[in-house]
């Protein structure tokens, strides 16, 4: 009756030297490997990890990804524009641009003075303590300096907005006039490091692919806010300032050779900027940002002034984008950086 | 008020976790959860807001009778984590409202009535120590047991620790010990046998010293840690000359440009 495929007890054995080296062996092959590769069972899993010099500690990583909020990375553009913004308004009023691209600048960046803070204090883990970052002044950390600048900026900017409606409602006066220039003068001051300094922001930080980068960082942030700045301003009409043309220009030349300075090294800490979802995002960012208004703020400049406009539009519209997207793909990259735990333990790449 | 400090013994760690329990329990620190890693019988993978002792499970080629073993028992290590109370700190630096301090003991605490959860520490460690608590907002590690300490006690892990693998006690006397530990682990065959304390990075030393077997990179201990505060000068000078760059841009586009006030 019995199915001969069937053998639930094995045929008795005798046993040897033979069979017993056998076992041996296999036993020897499992301490050695972690997993035997021969005819019998292969153990779920195998083969199992290790911690080595060369696995680390079975590959989880030692550094923590960031704790912030989505709302960090627009604080980067809404910041980075508004800084910009506010330097494009005070060096406009002071080479005697016409008086409604000065205003809009100071609009734009009276605007980021507002939505800046909101933003920052809405990432906090306890928000209605944001005031304890007034308790002190730390020119070590990047953040208290960064918090200091925004104090300043915010105050600056919305008092020279603030004067100006008040100028432009109910005529000029004395108070009014030095209110406005005062606040003016300090958007200019603070909007200058508070347009570029989230780079040193996440440059000084225990995450490779931002401390590695630390030394383009501010300049590649400035010339994003610059661009986003002025594609602002161009879409609240003013494209015909061949100014902002020329600033424009400038951002997406600087945009352009930070997308071929990363794309052309192979360094391991720039894997973060050229692999997966935010290799992806940075590319995707850097085409807005670099070539696209490039050639269109080229093509731009090749047609009548009249006709151009429609040209610039686009342009601002990419720059725009370009900028936030590069803002969000920057903390992409940082997350997917802490998760390398090669990197801090010295560990090099495999070879792909 | 001496300047104290932990030094722990991986080669007398027997994995009980009492550390573990003994600092949960005094700083009323939430439990991590039951999660199987899948990796190891370490189950909790590393420290973080909620976990400021971590025992290691350091499970590596197994080589049958070494370190003193008998012969049919497999090598494996454990060793007991905690915040290495940096000598430079990069949390401490970073933080912006000063809720994190030195204190007279050599630890770095963060006051948890002070911190706003801005999060700066978290991406400022070099060890990826200090993390943010989700559904508290704030972010937590090891106090060092700043409260036992200021009473004269030693923290809860080293008292609850039954092998004396956790040692605590003053800094320069724990580095004399540890010395002699290594060359008594190598006398009696331990030749792999290290003493971690990165003084020549500029973390400039740590107030929690390890001695393990092997590469320290088994135990996710980095060769080179770094306190990110150096990488701020470079920062600062790319921001002025990016600042320089966008005010003499601005200046001359706004010059050259002749339709100025035209429009």
């Amino acid at each position: 009756m019995s199915d001969p495929k069937i053998h639930a007890v094995p045929s008795a054995r005798v046993p040897d030297s033979a069979s017993e080296q056998r076992l041996f062996e296999i036993r020897r092959e499992a301490e050695r490997r972690g997993e035997v590769k021969a005819i019998g069972i292969r153990p779920a899993g195998a083969p199992f990890p290790k911690a080595s010099p060369e696995t680390g500690y079975y590959g989880i990583p030692l550094l923590k990804e960031p704790a912030w909020t989505e709302e960090i990375p627009l604080y980067f553009f809404v910041g980075g524009a508004a800084g910009a913004a506010a330097v494009i308004g005070a060096i406009a009023n002071y080479t005697g641009a016409d008086r409604k691209l000065v205003r809009d600048a100071r609009w734009i960046a009276a605007a980021g003075s507002v939505i800046s803070p909101a933003l920052l204090i809405a990432d906090l883990g306890r928000p209605e303590r944001f005031l304890a970052m007034m308790r002190v002044f730390k020119p070590q950390s990047a953040m208290s300096v960064g918090v200091w600048t925004l104090v300043g900026f915010s105050a600056g900017s919305s008092a020279a907005a603030f004067a100006g409606l008040m100028r432009e409602r109910y005529g000029p006066s004395l108070p009014l006039r030095i209110l406005e220039n005062a606040g003016e003068a300090a958007s200019l001051a603070f909007g200058l490091p508070f347009s570029n300094y989230t780079g040193v922001l996440i440059g000084a930080t225990s995450i490779p692919v931002w401390n590695q980068n630390v030394g383009d960082l501010p300049i590649h942030f400035a010339a994003s806010g610059v661009s986003a700045a002025v594609g602002m301003l161009e879409l609240m009409g003013h494209r015909k300032s061949r100014a902002l043309q020329a600033l424009g220009l400038g951002a997406a030349i600087f945009e352009c050779w930070e997308g071929l300075r990363i794309e052309g090294r192979q360094q391991h800490y720039l894997d973060p900027l050229k692999h997966g979802p935010s290799g992806w995002l940075t590319r995707a960012g850097g085409v807005l940002s670099g070539p696209v208004p490039l050639l269109l703020r080229a093509a731009a400049s090749l047609r009548k002034e009249n006709r151009a406009g429609g040209l610039r539009r686009w342009a601002a519209m990419s720059a725009i984008a370009g900028s936030l997207v590069t803002r969000i793909a920057w903390i992409q990259a940082g997350h997917a950086s802490a998760r390398d735990w090669r990197q801090p333990l010295e560990i090099p790449e495999e070879p792909r | 008020m001496s300047v104290t400090a932990f030094l722990t013994d991986s080669t007398l760690c027997i994995g009980c976790k009492a550390c573990e329990v003994a600092c949960k329990e005094w700083n009323g620190v939430s439990e991590d959860g039951f999660d199987w890693s899948g990796l190891s019988y370490d189950n909790t993978g590393a420290v973080g807001a909620s976990t400021w002792r971590h025992v290691k499970f350091v499970e590596t080629t197994p080589e049958p009778g070494l370190g003193g073993n008998a012969p049919e028992l497999n090598t494996w290590a454990f060793s007991s984590d905690v915040c290495k109370h940096c000598e430079e700190a990069g949390c401490l630096e970073a933080c912006p409202t000063g809720s994190i301090v030195r204190t007279e003991f050599g630890g770095v605490f963060v006051q948890p009535d002070i911190c706003n959860g801005c999060g700066y520490c978290v991406v400022s460690c070099p060890f990826g120590v200090i993390d943010k608590n989700r559904s508290d907002g704030r972010a937590f590690k090891c106090t060092f047991c700043y409260d036992r300490q200021k009473v004269g006690l030693q923290p809860a892990c080293a008292k609850a620790c039954p092998t004396e693998s956790i040692k605590f006690g003053e800094v320069d006397a724990l580095c004399q010990k540890a010395d002699e530990r290594v060359r008594e682990l190598r006398r009696r065959g331990m030749e792999d046998a290290v003493f971690y304390n990165p003084v020549d990075s500029s973390v400039g030393g740590t107030h929690a010293m390890f001695i393990v077997r092997g590469d320290p990179r088994a135990y996710n201990l980095p060769p080179l840690p770094e306190v990110p505060t150096i990488y701020l000068r470079k920062g600062w000078r790319s921001s002025a000359i990016a600042a320089a760059l966008l005010l003499g841009g601005s200046i001359l586009a706004f010059l050259a440009d002749s339709d100025r006030g035209r429009q």
